[in-house]
């Protein structure tokens, strides 16, 4: 009854008045909307446009000529793709994106989840711990990548004084073949831990704590709800988490040219490196664009492939 | 209540876990700043020194000296500003739109600007750096600032507010006459204060931490930014480790202090960042 009545005088309300009774024909409102909303939409859409889908599309065009910091662009068809089938320092740069993602992926993840399971533990400390871990997100890469190479210093830095003070094997870290990844990824690993930590950190309290207390009611472990409560009920932010540290991994430059700017001997010379060095150092933008859409192409498959893989286990499960 | 004792091995092992990884991500924070104002002769002494009777700030006197931080800073400070003030004013308008208004063409222009979150930097990077050349802005803060601006997900996540948020209020000032835009400025957008707040923090601290774009857009010292500052820092004073720690320094104190004020929105927008939409 009462709502009848409100609604009845809002409808009052709505009339309008004056001059706008001109325009007040079915459309005034729906004008309104259309022209307040595309005004809106316009300078983000001008935006994207202009920086971001028109590059996307040059990349391609760019990619099929010969273009480098002087002289006239030539179109030479797939010939770049092709050059890429055969330069050995293209199928290395390779090789090395995929073995830093194959070391970066699920170390920083095993941390990271590890972490968050860790503060969901009911203590005193927990949000200065949070904090703590959270801290290297202050940080950019390229300052972190900074501090490192002092601490990873061949001779005297921190971390060798700290292992031989321990009775452990010293590294020459950045400075040698073998160590130079492994040094790049301690890096990355340690500046990103904790922002992908707060993710899942999220995604574990999100699950409803009566799940667990009725697992472990019924006499699961805290490893047995893990295994079997958490994770399963997790999985859509671990997916999520996955593909983001993949997508991460696979362009990673920052701390790699701060680093060791691909070296010892091309030891951690990435894709990336090699687009950027293609193209700003040697200035040839085709055969740099031809690099860097093969990548995208590449890359663009291997999300596919993760989705199509996190899909087939949802049904199995 | 007293504690079994598998429960006080429980709380110790997590205290000491806990520990451990606090030693391994705050150690280098530490160990920056000690070695920061320490002198040349004691940076690599073995063992290490973290607190010395040397201490001074002279090292931080020959970085403004060495190389112009407060320009780089200044730099930094103007390009990340900016752009996360034009990011949240564009951004909440067009989320609002996508999210409030009707008009022809709405979800294909979300399902457009959705997608262009594909679009990953580094192939755009090359086409970019020649567009940028073309306008003439290499070496301004224009090509700093404005190819940063557009960002999908910052458009997506105002619309998820908005989409979230009960439009009674607004409904409300419609009726008293009030137009769409001052519904927008007035009732809207202050309410999206959160949001807002998380981020123009995710904003802020991309930009200030960005590396590979000023490096290819600029190539004059007085347009560095901090980042490229810091690293060219670096290749210039090779050896001087005390210095390169006390740049360091400067670079994160803006960033370390927004860290400790904000820390709270700074979890908003990193878990954000993690919903799914």
């Amino acid at each position: 009854m009462t709502a009848t009545d409100v609604k009845q005088r809002t409808a009052e309300g709505v009339e309008p008045r004056g001059i706008a009774r001109w325009f007040s024909g079915l459309n005034r409102d729906k004008l309104e909307q259309a022209v307040v909303g595309y005004l809106f939409v316009l300078p983000d859409l001008i935006g994207l446009i202009v920086f971001m889908v028109g590059p996307m599309l040059m990349a391609l065009v760019i990619s099929v000529t010969n273009w480098k910091l002087v002289g006239d662009p030539q179109f030479v068809a797939l010939q770049n793709y092709e050059a890429l089938f055969t330069d050995p320092k293209f199928g290395a740069s390779l090789g090395r994106t995929f073995l830093y993602t194959l070391g970066f992926v699920p170390v920083i993840y095993t941390l990271s989840l590890g972490m968050a399971v860790l503060l969901t533990r009911k203590s005193r400390g927990n949000t200065f711990f949070r904090t703590v871990y959270f801290m290297p997100v202050a940080m950019s890469l390229v300052v972190a990548g900074v501090i490192w190479r002092f601490m990873f210093d061949p001779s005297n830095g921190l971390i060798n004084v700290i292992l031989s003070g321990l009775g452990l094997p010293t590294s020459q870290w950045t400075g040698h073949v073998q160590s130079a990844m492994v040094a790049v990824l301690i890096v990355s690993i340690w500046k990103g831990a904790g922002y992908f930590m707060i993710i899942l950190l999220a995604g574990i309290q999100d699950i409803p704590s009566d799940y667990i207390e009725a697992a472990q009611i019924d006499g699961a472990n805290r490893w047995q709800a893990f295994r079997h409560i958490i994770m399963p009920l997790l999985k859509p932010t671990s997916f999520f988490v996955l593909v983001v540290l993949t997508i991460n991994a696979l362009q990673a430059f920052d701390q790699i040219y701060v680093m060791t700017r691909g070296g010892p001997a091309y030891a951690t010379y990435t894709t990336l490196m090699y687009i950027y060095e293609k193209a700003f150092r040697e200035w040839n933008f085709g055969y740099a664009a031809a690099m860097s859409v093969a990548l995208f192409a590449m890359i663009f498959v291997l999300t596919v492939v993760q989705v199509r893989y996190f899909r087939a286990g949802e049904v199995k499960a | 209540m007293k504690k079994s004792p598998m429960q006080l091995l429980g709380t110790g092992l997590y205290y000491a876990v806990a520990l451990l990884l606090a030693v391994v991500f705050a150690g280098p924070f530490v160990w920056m700043v000690s070695s920061s104002l320490k002198p040349a002769n004691e940076i690599f002494s073995n063992p290490p020194i973290l607190v010395s009777d040397n201490f001074s700030l002279d090292n931080y006197e020959s970085v403004f000296e060495k190389a112009p931080f407060e320009r780089y800073m200044l730099n930094s400070f103007i390009v990340a500003t900016s752009v996360t003030v034009a990011a949240l004013l564009l951004h909440s308008m067009a989320g609002y739109a996508l999210a409030r208004l009707e008009f022809p063409g709405r979800r294909v222009l979300f399902m457009l600007i959705i997608s262009t979150l594909m679009i990953p930097f580094y192939t755009i990077l090359i086409p970019l750096a020649l567009l940028v050349r073309e306008l003439g802005w290499i070496n301004t803060y224009w090509a700093l600032i404005i190819p940063a601006i557009p960002h999908a997900f910052g458009i997506f996540w105002f619309r998820q507010f908005f989409l979230g948020l009960p439009s009674e209020l607004e409904d409300a000032a419609r009726i008293d006459g009030a137009s769409r835009i001052g519904v927008f400025f007035r009732i809207a957008l202050p309410m999206a204060r959160p949001v807002a707040a998380a981020m123009a923090v995710f904003f802020f601290l991309a930009n200030w931490d960005a590396f590979l774009w000023p490096l290819i857009a600029t190539t004059r010292q007085e347009m560095r930014v901090v980042q490229v500052g810091i690293q060219s820092f670096t290749g210039e004073h090779g050896n001087a480790w005390e210095e390169i720690m006390a740049a360091s320094v400067i670079a994160i104190l803006p960033t370390l202090i927004l860290f400790f004020a904000l820390q709270r929105f700074i979890v908003d927008s990193v878990k954000m960042s993690g919903l799914k939409g």
